[in-house]
């Protein structure tokens, strides 16, 4: 029974049915749907189902393995906790477009098959760009658009690539695709794009800080981890993916460390934590993959709770700007709290969700010889810390007090806040059932004293390294700005550049315009004197003159024709 | 959004002194953990791993280097609030 709908389909399905409901039934509604996902998930067998023939090729809608399943659970776990936390939210298009991108995120990380995968895969781009148009300004329309043409193009990409894909290779199933074709290749970008790597990832800065409180939320689980999956189906193993995803842990730390908005520091944040899955990916061995897996699991949840509680910040008090907060620990204590055991998760903390799935990713790089990415990583780890560890918390909660006296964050959203903490502690001190659903069978142990007091010894120095720059006046100010990033290609590049090709082209026509059809209208208008209606030829003259000027001509054709 | 009342309860950490403690804490919290060290067996991939309190001194390094870095990043991106407006 459970096998004759695809998974996702509760929640995209039931999404169509919330503005038929009555107000009041819509957010009871909202919070059935992840259920019935859920159990469906728990109750369905191993296996391809509802398979059918289009031309000669096999679609396989659903496909169900361990890899899939553990995105499944958690996509469907951070959808109920994202509904109770959107649950004082009374518009009914950010209602349905967050059930539809969830449930299509679910539906895409089960497609058997590179169609499959492309319908979930636009569908997601254009549920999610609601969430952000839906804060009403023209800034966020902007930027949804952009980010609209970004994902689509995306699919785009994925398309042209699984139409080579089936042409080279007859078959249409989404398997092992590697970098060696084209069709590969074309696949690969499209799913980078999505998973923001390096130089493509501004999309995400651009578009994820301008969406609503509760739509910021909800786009940090789901587009990018499900990229993280794609990636891991496609290209486990492909070493260039360690270089990727090494580079995007620690470059963007740096613009984490100065930017204001302190949703758009967890964006850059979001960046560094989807390369360390990205390093699991190309390093692709069991424990690495598991590393992915775990990693994306525990990441949804930590990033989650730290979008929850800035979104808590931003609702409350109107502002996420970091030169404007502080001191709000005397406001929101509960959320205080909360932000903090996210700020530890993230940071990988002993006994918090990070510790026990990022070691994997590092302890696989150490077994495979990674030397360079091995410190690379280590050195985002500390870094991580410190943007997201620290400096968020510090920032909005601490720091100088603003004086912002607000209320403590709506009963729902501490709600979410509150179970998601229990998750990230949870899972952080019993890895036990989490490694459990891993893809491969998990043989580590995280809880080793080296492993707990060199994590310690990295974490406390980065944090005395915070303490000290901030004691000594070297950290650099919050202030209000903007870091240009590569969004200023096609925000200001582009558009000088298009402007100036206007102006110059403009110039130049008119300069044409003088040179030859001035001549030309000259020419006309003096045509125009001697033919048009008031010119010489255009005279209406007596008849006797007329007949003069004939006898003229005639007298004068005679004298030339006999002389 | 309320704003801050002149005669307030004050907290612990209103008053500079603590914050000082706060700071000093930091010191004594970072020299333990680097102690540690002396007093177990090190399970480790790479040599450097076993160098007295490695990992320590790696974060910090990691980050000073990591903020000053940011600092002058600020000079090459550092637009006004309103500059794509």
């Amino acid at each position: 029974m459970t096998d004759l709908v695809p998974p996702g389909a509760a929640l995209y399905l039931g999404a169509l049915l919330i503005p038929l409901l009555p107000r009041k039934l819509r957010p009871v509604w909202m919070l059935v749907l992840p259920v019935v996902g859920f159990l469906q998930l728990l109750s369905i067998d191993h296996g391809q189902f509802l398979q059918f023939s289009l031309f000669q090729y096999q679609l396989t809608p659903v496909r169900i393995d361990a890899l899939s399943l553990v995105f499944g659970y958690i996509f469907s776990l951070a959808a109920f906790i994202m509904v109770v936390y959107s649950l004082h939210v009374r518009d009914v298009v950010q209602q349905v477009a967050s059930m539809v991108y969830a449930g299509t995120a679910i539906g895409a990380v089960f497609a058997g098959d590179l169609i499959t995968l492309f319908v979930y895969w636009e569908l997601t781009a254009i549920s999610s760009v609601f969430l952000i148009w839906a804060s009403k300004s023209k800034r966020s329309y902007r930027s949804g658009m952009r980010y609209l043409i970004i994902q689509v193009g995306s699919g785009v990409l994925l398309m042209a690539g699984a139409i080579l894909w089936a042409w080279n290779t007859g078959t249409i199933e989404f398997g092992h695709l590697g970098t060696a074709t084209l069709a590969g290749k074309l696949i690969f970008l499209a799913f980078g794009i999505k998973c923001a790597f390096p130089l493509l990832h501004n999309w995400l800065q651009d578009a994820y800080p301008e969406a609503t409180v509760t739509g910021t939320v909800f786009l940090s689980a789901f587009t990018t981890k499900l990229a993280v999956y794609a990636l891991a189906r496609g290209y486990a193993g492909t070493e260039s993916l360690i270089w990727i995803g090494a580079t995007m842990t620690a470059f963007l730390s740096f613009y984490a460390v100065i930017e204001n908005d302190l949703r758009r520091v967890l964006a850059y944040s979001l960046n560094t934590q989807l390369g360390f899955m990205v390093v699991g990916i190309g390093i692709g061995t069991e424990m690495a993959l598991n590393g992915t897996a775990a990693h994306a699991f525990t990441s949804v949840l930590y990033k989650a709770l730290l979008f929850m509680s800035m979104g808590a910040v931003l609702y409350r008090t109107g502002t996420i700007k970091g030169s404007e907060l502080g001191g709000l620990y005397k406001s929101m204590p509960y959320t205080t709290i909360f932000c903090i055991v996210g700020a530890a998760s993230i940071s990988g903390f002993p006994f918090f969700s990070g510790f026990i799935s990022k070691s994997l990713i590092i302890t696989a790089a150490a077994d495979g010889h990674w030397i360079l990415t091995w410190f690379v990583l280590l050195f985002a780890s500390a870094g991580v810390f410190h943007h997201s560890g620290i400096r968020i918390p510090f920032f909005a909660f601490f720091a100088h007090d603003s004086g912002i006296r607000c209320k403590e964050a709506p009963w729902n959203m501490l709600l979410a806040m509150g179970a998601t903490a229990f998750a990230c502690v949870f899972i952080g001190i019993f890895p036990g059932p989490l490694y459990r659903i891993m893809p491969f069978e998990v043989d580590y142990q995280p809880y080793t004293t080296t492993h707990v007091v060199t994590q310690f010894q990295l974490l406390l120095f980065s944090a005395l390294a915070f303490s000290v720059l901030m004691r000594t006046g070297l950290y650099p100010k919050e202030t209000p700005s903007t870091n240009v990033d590569t969004d200023w290609i096609y925000r200001k590049m582009f558009p000088t550049a298009i402007h100036a090709f206007a102006r110059t082209a403009g110039r130049a026509r008119a300069a044409f315009d003088e040179a030859f059809f001035d001549r030309f209208d000259k020419f006309v208008s003096r045509v125009y004197r001697h033919y048009g209606p008031a010119g010489v030829f255009a005279r209406t003259w007596a008849t006797g003159s007329s007949v003069i000027w004939v006898l003229v001509l005639l007298v004068l054709f005679l004298v030339l024709y006999y002389s | 959004m309320e704003k801050m009342k002149p005669n307030e309860k004050k907290y612990w950490l209103d008053d500079p002194r603590n914050v000082t403690k706060v700071y000093y804490g930091v010191w004594v919290i970072c020299g333990i953990a680097a102690l540690a060290d002396l007093f177990y067996d090190k399970h480790v991939h790479f040599f450097w791993e076993e160098w007295f309190n490695f990992y320590g001194f790696y974060g910090f390094v990691g980050c000073v280097f990591l903020v000053l870095v940011a600092k002058q990043l600020r000079k090459l991106v550092m637009r006004p609030e309103d500059y794509y407006d």
